[in-house]
């Protein structure tokens, strides 16, 4: 109970950071998990190869939300090489709670929509598929 | 409810050695055997006995143990058969679970039988499995397909059955009882009407043959589906029921050993009925479990486990529905069998589910294989706790106490 949501992801949860949208974005993404109907769309304003601005608008479980909430927010003022270089780890120390295989999906989803966004194909992959 | 059960619920449980643990310091309470059941001890128990002493290939050997195992594979088609009044073991088709069997109906009779502008008859709410292949058919064959919709309580709404069972309808398939409704479809009104325009009907049983009593002559469906797993039985084993001229006259599904009378280098003829369907080794394990675990609901009786469910659902409908923010989908409770789907206002389905289990209650948060249907009720998914016989009131309570617990938690 307290492990999965703990209240810095009810908080984020129930007061999403940069919730919104950007009208002059530079990058407009937006995903889903099938899984459980997660949705996200993230926006980004680029200026001189740094993200200036990030908003995100999504609906879903606490996880997919708090997820996308945390990442706005280290994503602000990062390069875009910085950004690139965040991984599933970035996710998992933001969340900081153990994340179960079928949940990682809804973790992931907000760095699959970045990754997506930035290098324009899908380059996250959310399934524990390694050996 | 007044009515008590006739049945020993506390005996039945013991049979059920999965039961008696603990998850998260808590007993585990089960409420998701719409997905799966649990199994008794009398199936584990078969199923360990054939392996430890009668295992080995059916329909081959003329040693003794292949003759015991082809006689214990064989029987059970007997038992499945009496189980749903089926007229013969040759009307019995093995198949992994009810989407096979679906699956060998559309592939089988439905490219045998079906031509571009033919139509198929389904309902909004069934199960991708009852769904998906129809839609390979179609793709296939140029087959149209029509769609049974909803009335505002989550009933099938008939009013319009005339107009969509047209001259070119050759087909019903429709859930007997929905997975997420809960609903037991009045079936019998539909087969009726389908047989004025001479279309046959499929009833998808996976969710009916496991809790309530069906039996195919009294419906007058012509294929029935369904799933060992549902029903206390291991997995990897179905049923495809189908009427005997059905089956003789449709093509083999599946090629391989077993299946074949006579194999030339090209061209070969097909076995009787019912191994003309059965490529390959088959699930022999499996289909013995199925047999003891008919064996086990026969003995408790399908009435009674249905009436048991019933009292359960209820029960559940009258605390869940106590719950602030808690909406349940579908019908009321007494023309339902044992499940409810609901949404917890302002919970994500999945973070309801986590918190449950925290609590050591396991139900199902998805859109449980009916993307169409969570379409229509406009939720991406739900949260269904399920019941079966050996469920407990005291379970019901946990799962009230542990959602009012969810809400709190998430209190917006
Ligand atoms: C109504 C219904 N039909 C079909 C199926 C498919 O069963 P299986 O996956 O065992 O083939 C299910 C199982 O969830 C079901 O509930």
């Amino acid at each position: 109970m307290d492990d999965l949501y703990r209240e810095n992801i009810l908080d984020h949860y129930r007061h999403p950071r940069n919730y919104g949208e950007i009208e002059q974005a530079t990058i407009v993404q937006h995903e889903h998990n099938p899984l459980c109907g997660d949705q996200l769309s993230i926006y980004l304003l680029v200026e001189n190869e740094r993200i200036v601005d990030v908003k995100f608008k999504g609906k879903g479980c606490a996880i997919s939300q708090a997820s996308a909430s945390m990442l706005s927010e280290e994503l602000a003022g990062k390069s875009v090489d910085e950004a690139k270089a965040f991984d599933k780890q970035t996710i998992l120390d933001l969340l900081g709670i153990p994340i179960g295989p079928v949940r990682l999906k809804c973790a992931l989803l907000s760095l699959k929509t970045l990754k997506a966004g930035l290098y324009g194909v899908n380059l996250v992959d959310d399934d524990e598929d390694s050996l | 409810m007044s009515v008590q059960t006739t049945l020993d619920i506390q005996a039945i449980r013991e049979q059920f050695p999965l039961l008696d643990q603990s998850i998260n310091g808590h007993r585990l309470a089960y409420l998701d055997s719409t997905a799966t059941a649990q199994k008794p001890l009398a199936v584990l128990d078969a199923m360990d006995r054939y392996y430890r002493t009668i295992n080995a290939n059916v329909h081959r050997g003329v040693y003794q143990i292949s003759e015991a195992a082809t006689e214990a594979y064989e029987g059970t088609r007997r038992t499945i058969g009496r189980f749903i009044g089926a007229k013969s073991t040759k009307e019995i088709i093995f198949t992994r679970n009810a989407t096979e069997a679906i699956n060998l109906v559309a592939q089988s009779w439905g490219r045998a039988n079906l031509q571009a502008g033919d139509r198929i008859l389904l309902t909004v709410s069934e199960h991708h499995s009852n769904l998906v292949p129809w839609q390979l058919l179609a793709a296939q064959t140029g087959v149209e397909l029509d769609f049974i919709e909803l009335d505002d309580q989550g009933r099938l709404d008939l009013s319009h059955l005339d107009q969509l069972l047209t001259e070119r309808t050759k087909l019903v398939a429709m859930t007997h009882m929905s997975n997420v409704l809960g609903t037991i479809n009045p079936v019998e009104r539909v087969i009726a009407a389908a047989k004025q325009v001479g279309a046959l009907v499929l009833l998808d049983g996976a969710q009916s043959v496991p809790h309530i009593p069906v039996n195919v002559q009294a419906l007058g469906c012509d294929f029935l589906a369904f799933s060992g797993h549902k029903m206390c039985g291991p997995t990897g084993i179905g049923v495809l029921w189908a009427r005997r001229e059905l089956l003789e006259a449709m093509p083999p599904f599946m090629g391989g050993g077993d299946m074949i009378k006579r194999v030339g280098l090209r061209e070969s003829s097909w076995n009787d009925l019912p191994w003309k369907f059965e490529a390959g080794t088959p699930a022999i394990a499996e289909a013995i479990g199925l047999g003891a675990a008919i064996d086990f609901l026969n003995e408790l009786g399908m009435q009674a486990i249905h009436e048991r469910e019933r009292q359960l659902t209820h029960y559940a409908w009258d605390k869940l529905s106590a719950i602030d923010g808690l909406t349940i989908f579908g019908p009321p409770a007494a023309e339902r069998g044992g499940l409810l789907s609901f949404t917890l206002a302002g919970v994500h389905a999945h973070d309801v589910a986590a918190i449950l289990d925290t609590q050591g209650i396991a139900v199902r948060a998805g859109h449980h294989c009916t993307h169409p249907l969570h379409d229509i009720f406009g939720v991406p998914a739900t949260v269904r706790a399920s019941f079966y016989l050996y469920t407990l009131e005291e379970e019901i309570d946990r799962l009230a106490e542990a959602l009012v617990l969810a809400r709190d938690t998430f209190q917006l």
